[in-house]
Formats: structure tokens, sequence, C-alpha cells
């Protein structure tokens, strides 16, 4: 095989020598610090094999956490070497890597684990069950997830980064123009992780459906219930596409195929319609979850029930349904003629209406209600002024022949920019500042919160609205330098600063965590909000198996009418029943070690070797197939313990009694 | 704080939109297609603004009157569901307004394709624009000369450029004169595009295409029917031919500055055609990071045909792949 060492590891670069020392260091530091705690036990039988819900969907939103640092330091290394004209901070084979693994990163490895994870968390303690429908399929999703993530993020310091930009298009993603192995980790890393994606829409359809306590029936159910049901409905949908794209990619880099190359009757244009096929319902899959968090949200803090249940029911179902049809709206440029041209401008435009309809709903859900200014409703407030700005950009986008001046530039990037962010990160900073109590028991720090908000958001507008203008102005996306003369350094500095803002921003939002975790009060009741839906009805942080007796429900906010009515609210001794539980296992964590190398192996093509690996993942299969586990059991004593624990203390609404 | 971060988003854009709308390129059209581009981009805007304006001022109302205060901590909100005339109002009105939208845009989507208007009975000087890594060339077939970097045009005439690519996917953009279109290798996308005056106008790929993308600019220079003719001339007389050589080593990938032929390289090779042979050079894209296996292709045009295999040294049949530069 005759393996080159001075290939395998990327030299020669100041940064990225810096990063491998970093990621040295901080591999022995965790290692070293995990021995001295002596915590290897707990972090095992914990964490690593556990097939608890929220365990899980914690361990999404820690990998979401430190992705959005690495997508984000590649955001702020783009800035820097855009922030003077003509820069020589990085060449632009360094700058064509970092767009590309910023663009990948954030979607895929910040947005979707954040949202995957605030979903694995809620959604089963909404519908009041005990956990999804399959517990240990879920945490093969977050291992093949995190393998996946794990994966592509080694590519800057062994082998070298995909530099295609995040879409891939080809035939530049060829082997015929980037014969080194870079791309070979998108081909394979975001198919591994693409695996536990769909793994995970399955899980929450099959979830939301046949898991809903007594008396929720489906027009009942919680708005972010019903996003995330629909967002899994589009995964199931969209993520088979992107799956065949993938293969397809790969027997072309790997095995010299011609599905999309130049040469040999390939048709780059495939590649451009199955990658927004998936694309484009992908960041629909992404905002859909993120609209449902809002939505409860704003209820919550304006103390009252969502305006128009149904119509934002309908909006979703269009929008899920449209966001399957718009694709062509991403390459109106490609010369599809004017009738297809056409008909997707129609389609792309006519997105505007549901979610229009969805602005209004939460407008006036707020109005006559009483709007508390809690950090969760300030992200909540910030995102209807950011979120509208990329609402009607994207409409002019959307508009075929317009599109021809926006197509490429800076006024796209900045579009969605302006659509991701608020549509998205704004969501999950609410979301976490909103659901942080149900899931550590404590809330994050309200003062610190601020900052964190105020950064964030107006280094996000200062950072991107000066793009809308460079674009407008004819400066394209994806280059890495401008010359003086063209007049774009002013925009290109302003947008400079208000990325170090942001990343303020961010910063503020670490240091709130560690300042919480430190710090904060351990003593809040199961509702610190005054919240309407059921995971507010349990314990704060919630117990293993969620509810000692399982909820009934008969209509929207069901916790809320109980804490009205005070009726269900009481659990005595004669309630409490022996509850059956899953148990843990270390097969998905070993799956996604055995993905990972195998998947490794390949991105090397080295073939026989990736094969060996591949072994690994039949004999999980194997294994799994005779795997005859059927739980435990939690005994009664135990619950009474822990529910007596909880209730009956000051301020809590829960009574337990003998 | 909000208050201020209000009143940033909202006039931020206007004041940058009425301070700049005469430089930014996009609204500084030069020409009738990229003026019909504009018209319908100004037409967005004003029902854009509309939508800005009234969305920011209720939703500024509405979380001001209603924000809790020390003084209104004992009013319970009312148990509201919804309103089905209002949900109807805020359907009715958006779908109005992708309405007024849309017309326009199909109808400019169509005049695209054409001729623009008025220019029907202009005859167009169709030019061949081949995109390569990192640089363009024109070919004017009727002229019979070929420019590298720069394209000049007569003014106040429709040209008819058909694009394609001798290597990936880029977009062809001359933002003052109107809007872009991929050029993509083995197939052909065409585009109509007039200057209205005389004048020097940016062009650039926008569709990223690996490391040498950010030089990827050329010059439109439009001149007088006379100016241009006269060049047409000089260059027949006193540019040199480009040789099938010259023309495989111009398309390495490499950054050139402008060059001029007085003959086309359609001669003998238009990428646009789908059977025609792949230009590529894969050894010359290894850059930093470990290197993959390169594929032999049978369509390069490095594999000579049968009938000039004895001009080359025997070398053993590359059914397998290998480095190609080896020989």
């Amino acid at each position: 095989m005759g393996i080159k060492w001075n290939e395998f590891f990327i030299t020669g670069d100041p940064l990225i020598l810096g990063s491998q020392i970093a990621i040295v260091l901080t591999m022995v530091g965790i290692v070293a610090g995990v021995t001295y705690l002596k915590k290897w036990k707990w972090l095992w039988s914990e964490w690593i094999t556990t097939v608890d819900h929220k365990r899980i969907g914690i361990m999404y939103i820690i990998s979401g956490v430190l992705m959005f640092f690495r997508g984000g330091m590649d955001g702020l290394l783009m800035k820097a070497q855009t922030s003077r004209p003509e820069m020589e901070f990085l060449d632009a084979q360094h700058y064509n890597e970092i767009f590309t693994t910023h663009g990948v990163i954030m979607i895929l490895f910040m947005a979707m684990p954040m949202l995957i994870g605030i979903m694995n968390v809620v959604v089963p303690l909404q519908i009041g069950a005990r956990d999804v429908a399959f517990p240990q399929l879920n945490a093969l999703s977050f291992w093949l997830f995190f393998g996946g993530a794990m994966l592509f993020n080694i590519s800057f310091v062994i082998g070298g980064s995909p530099d295609a930009g995040w879409t891939s298009y080809f035939p530049l993603a060829g082997k015929e123009f980037s014969p080194g192995i870079g791309n070979n980790y998108y081909a394979v890393a975001l198919q591994i992780a693409g695996i536990g994606t769909l793994l995970s829409g399955i899980n929450f359809v099959v979830t939301i459906l046949k898991m809903r306590t007594k008396g929720m029936t489906l027009m009942k159910m919680p708005m972010f219930t019903w996003t995330s049901f629909i967002a899994s409905v589009i995964i199931i949908a969209a993520f088979p596409i992107f799956t065949v794209a993938l293969a397809l990619m790969t027997f072309d880099r790997l095995y010299g195929a011609h599905f999309f190359t130049l040469s040999g009757g390939g048709l780059d244009m495939l590649w451009a319609n199955l990658f927004w096929l998936w694309g484009h319902p992908e960041v629909y899959i992404l905002v859909l979850p993120a609209f449902g968090i809002y939505s409860e949200i704003i209820s919550t803090f304006s103390r009252k029930t969502l305006f128009g249940y149904k119509s934002m029911v309908l909006s979703i179902l269009i929008i899920a349904f449209l966001s399957m049809v718009v694709w062509v709206h991403h390459f109106y440029t490609m010369g599809s003629g004017p009738a297809v041209n056409s008909i997707f401008s129609i389609t792309t435009m006519a997105i505007a209406v549901p979610t229009g309809i969805k602005i209004f709903n939460w407008l006036f859900t707020m109005r006559k209600g009483r709007i508390k200014m809690t950090n969760a409703m300030l992200w909540s407030l910030a995102f209807v002024p950011c979120f509208i700005i990329g609402g009607v950009t994207g409409v002019m986008l959307g508009m075929g022949a317009a599109d021809y001046q926006y197509h490429n530039t800076l006024f796209l990037v900045a579009h969605f920019h302006y659509t991701i962010i608020p549509g998205v990160v704004f969501a999950v900073f609410a979301a976490l500042y909103y659901w942080w109590p149900k899931m550590f028991g404590f809330t994050l720090n309200e003062k610190i919160g601020r900052w964190h908000f105020w950064l964030f958001v107006i280094g996000f507008n200062a950072t991107f609205m000066p793009m809308f203008f460079l674009g407008l102005d004819g400066a394209v996306r994806r280059s890495y330098t401008y010359s003086v003369e063209s007049g774009f350094a002013p925009l290109f500095l302003v947008s400079a600063i208000g990325s170090v803002i942001l990343a303020l921003g961010f910063f503020a939002f670490c240091y709130n965590i560690y300042w919480s975790i430190r710090h904060a009060d351990r003593n809040i009741t199961g509702d610190p909000w005054n919240a309407r839906t059921l995971e507010w009805a349990t314990a704060s942080p919630v117990q293993p198996y969620n509810f000692a007796k399982l909820p009934e429900v008969d209509g929207l906010d069901p916790f809320w009418k109980m804490k009205k009515n005070n009726e269900g609210l009481t659990i005595k001794d004669s309630d409490i029943e022996e509850i059956h539980m899953p148990s843990n296992s270390g097969l998905p964590f070993f799956m996604g070690v055995v993905f990972g190398v195998a998947g490794f192996f390949l991105v090397f093509e080295w073939h026989i070797a990736a094969a060996i690996a591949a072994i690994g993942i039949i004999a999980g299969l194997i294994y799994r197939s005779f795997d005859y586990d059927e739980g435990y059991h939690i005994p009664v004593d135990e619950i009474k313990e822990t529910e007596s624990k909880w209730r009956n203390v000051e301020g809590e609404v829960h009574n337990y009694v003998k | 704080m909000k208050k201020g971060l209000f009143a940033f988003l909202t006039t931020a854009p206007l004041l940058f939109l009425s301070g700049c709308e005469s430089k930014l390129v996009v609204f500084d059209p030069q020409g009738p297609v990229a003026r019909s581009i504009t018209d319908l981009i100004n037409w967005s805007l004003i029902w854009m603004l509309l939508v800005v304006v009234v969305v920011f001022g209720l939703f500024g109302y509405i979380v001001w009157k209603y924000r809790e205060r020390k003084d209104n901590l004992d009013y319970e909100p009312p148990d509201e569901h919804g309103s089905t005339i209002l949900e109807i109002i805020w359907t009715a009105i958006p779908i109005l307004i992708v309405v007024a939208l849309t017309i326009p845009t199909v109808k400019t989507l169509y005049a695209l394709e054409e001729v623009p208007q008025g220019y029907e009975d202009k005859e167009p000087i169709t030019i061949h624009v081949t995109s390569a890594d990192w640089k363009w060339i024109f070919s004017y077939p009727e002229e019979g000369i070929e420019t590298v970097n720069y394209v000049n045009i007569p003014a106040d005439t429709p040209i008819l450029f058909k694009l394609t690519s001798a290597s990936t996917m880029q977009s062809f953009w001359v933002p003052a004169l109107g809007g872009q279109k991929y050029t993509m290798g083995k197939m052909e996308t065409e585009m109509y595009l007039i200057a209205d005056h005389p004048g020097s106008y940016e062009g650039q790929n926008t569709n990223f295409n690996g490391r040498g993308y950010a030089d990827m600019k050329f010059e439109v220079l439009a001149q007088t029917r006379a100016e241009y003719d006269k060049w047409v001339q000089e260059v027949k007389e006193t540019a040199p031919k480009l040789t099938e050589e010259e023309y495989e080593e111009l398309l390495k990938p490499t950054h050139l500055g402008r060059l001029t032929f007085s003959n086309t390289h359609l001669d003998w090779v238009n990428h646009a055609d789908h059977n025609s042979k792949t230009y590529t050079h894969p050894e010359l894209y290894r850059g930093h990071g470990y290197q993959g296996k390169i594929f032999e292709e049978e369509d390069n045009y490095r594999n000579k045909t049968n009938d000039d295999i004895e001009k080359h040294d025997h070398h053993e049949d590359t059914e397998h792949g290998g480095d190609h530069s080896g020989h």
C-alpha cells in the first residue's frame, strides 16, 4: 500500500500545525482528566451506552455546540481574510477548504444535531411518552452522526479538507479537478451521518404516530411536536436522495464511474438536481422544528394559547409539500428555459404565503397577551424582524429573472444567513434557554444571557446586512480576495467587525453555561416558566422514566388546564406501578466506531482495509439480531422515592399523597 | 437598547438603498437586458418594503403594547384561539402580492430568451464563450478571431453569447449588461446582451471552480461600430494564429493575461459538442494532502486515435488507470 506520511498529515501551514497540536493536547487532556477523576465507568455506563432519549438529546446538543465552535472559527477565518482587500492571511486553497467545511459543519453537524437533540429531549415528553419508539436505534442514530462528524472534522489535519464548496458541484468535485482525497471525506462522512439522520426521522415518525398518551389526537399535539413530525417526514422523503447522490459520487471518485464527470458522458447537472432535491427540503427540516420552538415559547411567555392552531398546522403541511417542489430555484441560471424557471419561481414565491400565515399567527398570539421578556422570549422576538428580512430577500431571489443578477453573489449569502441564523440558530438558543431547566434542573443566567443576546443579534446584523449591498454591487461568494479598486473594502470591514461581535456573543453563551453550572440555583420547580405543555408536568431534571403515571389529555395546552382546574397534579401510592425500561447497550457506540473506521479507510481508498473494517458492521448487525434483552423494570419503591422527593416541595404545584 | 436595534433594522436597508442606488452595479444597468432585470428588482423592492414596513410596524406595536409591566401583572390574557376572518385576510394579501410579482417575473423570463425588444431588426453578432481554468476564451466564428480574457463588442448591437466550458461548471456574468448563465462542458447555453454605449464593463465567473476562481475576470469593451470593425480588421491582419498544441497548452489550469488570435479553436473542437474530446489534466490539480487514484478517460484528448498511434511511443493499454503525466 505504501502510505505517504508526508501527504497523510497536512503540513506546512502554521494555522493547521497549531490545530494539530491543540487537538493532541485536548485529547491528552480529556483522557488524563477522565482518568484522574475516575470517571471512565460513569462515562461508559451513564452516557456512552445510554438509550435514554434525554441523554441522547443532550449528547446531540453538546456535539452541536462543539461543532458551532468549529464552524464559527471557520467563519471568523473567512471574515479575517476578507476584512481588507488583497489580504494575505489565507491562500486560495486554504480559503476554499474553510468555506467548504464551514458550510457542511454548520448545516449538517451544528444545526441538525442541535434540532434533533432538542427534538429528542422534548418530543417524548410533550406527547406524554416514556421514550422514543426505538430507544436503541436512537442511540445508533446519534453514534452514526457522531462518527460521521468526527470523520469529517479530522479532514483538515489528516489527508486534506474537501474544497469544492458545501454543495460539492461536479465536475469540480470529481477526480478530474480534485484528485486529492479531500472530497472523499465529503462523500463518506456525510453518508455515515446521513444514515443516522434517516434513522432518526423514521424513529420520530413512529414515536409521534404510535406513542402519544391517552387523549392526544393529532390535532391536540403541541406545535413543536407537529413540526418535528413533519420535519421527520421530510427527512424520510429527502435523505434517501442524498444517500443515492453520495453513493454515485463515491463511485465516481473511488472507482472511476461517470455519473457526474465531464468525460465519459457524465452529467454535472444531475448532481445539482439530486443535491438540491435533498438540499432544499433539508433547510425546511431545519426551520420547521425551529418554527415549533417559537410557537411554544411565544405562547408560554404571552400567557396565551397559540393563535390559529389549525392554520399553523395547515401551513406547515403546505410548506412541507412546497419544499419538495422548489429545488430548481438554486440553479435558474442553468438554462432550463423560461417555462421551467417560471414554474419554480411560482412555487418558490408561494412558500411566502404559509410562512406569512405563521408570522401573523405569532404576532396575534402576542396580541392581548402579557409578554414576559425572558431570554427565550427575546430570541423569539428578535427572530421575527430578522427572519422577515431573510424572507423578503428570499422572495426577491425566488423571482427567476431577478435571480440572474443575485445568483452566486453575496446577496444570496446574506439572504440564507438571514434565514438560517434567525430561523435556526436563534431558535436553538431560545430552546436552550427555555428547556435548559428541563434538561439539567437549573436555569441559565438571565443577565449573562442578555449579553449573549444583544452581542449576537447586533453582531449578526452587522455581519450580514453589508453583504446584501456587496452582492448588489457585484461581489461574488467564495472568492478569497477582492481588489482595492472594487470599492468593496468598507462594507467588508464592517462585516468582519460584526463577526467579531457575533463571536463575543457566542462566548457569552459559553460563559453563561459555565457560570450557571457553577452557581445557578438548583432549587427550581418542574415548571419554572409557568408553561403549558406536558414536558413541564414532570420533574426538572426529568426522571429516567419521564412520567410516574402517564398523563391524560383532552385538548391543547394540557398542563395549563391541569394547573387551572387543579386536576391530575396529584399522584397517590396506588397510582404507581412498575415501569418497563430498555437496557443500555454498547452496540450503537461500537457501530459508530466501526462505521467511522471503515469510512476512514474508504476515504483513503484503502479498499481491503475498509472491507475488513466493514466486517465489524455486519458483526454488529448479527449481534443485534440475536439480542434478546427485554429490558428491566423499575420497582415501585424506587418510583415512590423519586416522586416524593420532587413533589411537595416549596413552589411546586405537584403533590404526592400516600 | 431594543429600540436602537429596531431603528437600525428598519432604517439601515432604506439608507443604504437610497444612498447607494446610483452606484450599486445592479441598479446601474448599461443595456436593455440589465435594465429589464433592474426594473423587475425595483418593482419587487416596492412590495417587499411594504411588507417590511407593515410587519415591523405591527410587530413593534404589539410587543410594546402588550409587554409585561409592573402595573399589569394581574392582567390575565383572554382565551383566544384564532379568527377565521383575520386568517383569511393574511392568507389572501400575500397571495395577491405573489401574483403581482409573478406576472412580471414570467414576462421577463420569457423576454430574456429573445433578442431584446426594439433590436429585432439588428443582426446579432455571435460570440462563443468557452470557460476554462482559469480564463475566458471568446471566439468570433464569423470574423474568424479569438480573444482570451477580454471581449470587444459593438455598442447598441445585440450580441448572442453561446456559452460552454472546457472544464468545470462556471457562470458567465457581466452585471452591468445583464444577468448570468452557467457554462457547462459538452452542452451549450445562450444569452443575449446589449451595451447601450461604448464603455468598459467588468465580467466574471460567479460559480466557484477551484484555486484560480477569484481571478476569473474579463473585460467587456463596447466600442462604436466603426471602432469595432477596425479592431476586427486589425486582429485579422496582425494577430498570430492559434495552433492546436498551443490551445491544448492554453487549457491547462493557469492564469493568463490577454491573448488575441486570428483564427478560432472552433476549427478543431467545440466543447459544446456532446461527443467532443475531454481536455482534463487531473495531475495538474494535485495540491497538498493525500492524493487519490486518478482514472484514465477514453475520451481524453491525449488518448490519440488509432491512426496516430505510431507517432507516439508504444505504451501499455491504460485500462487500470494511473498517472498520465509519466508518459
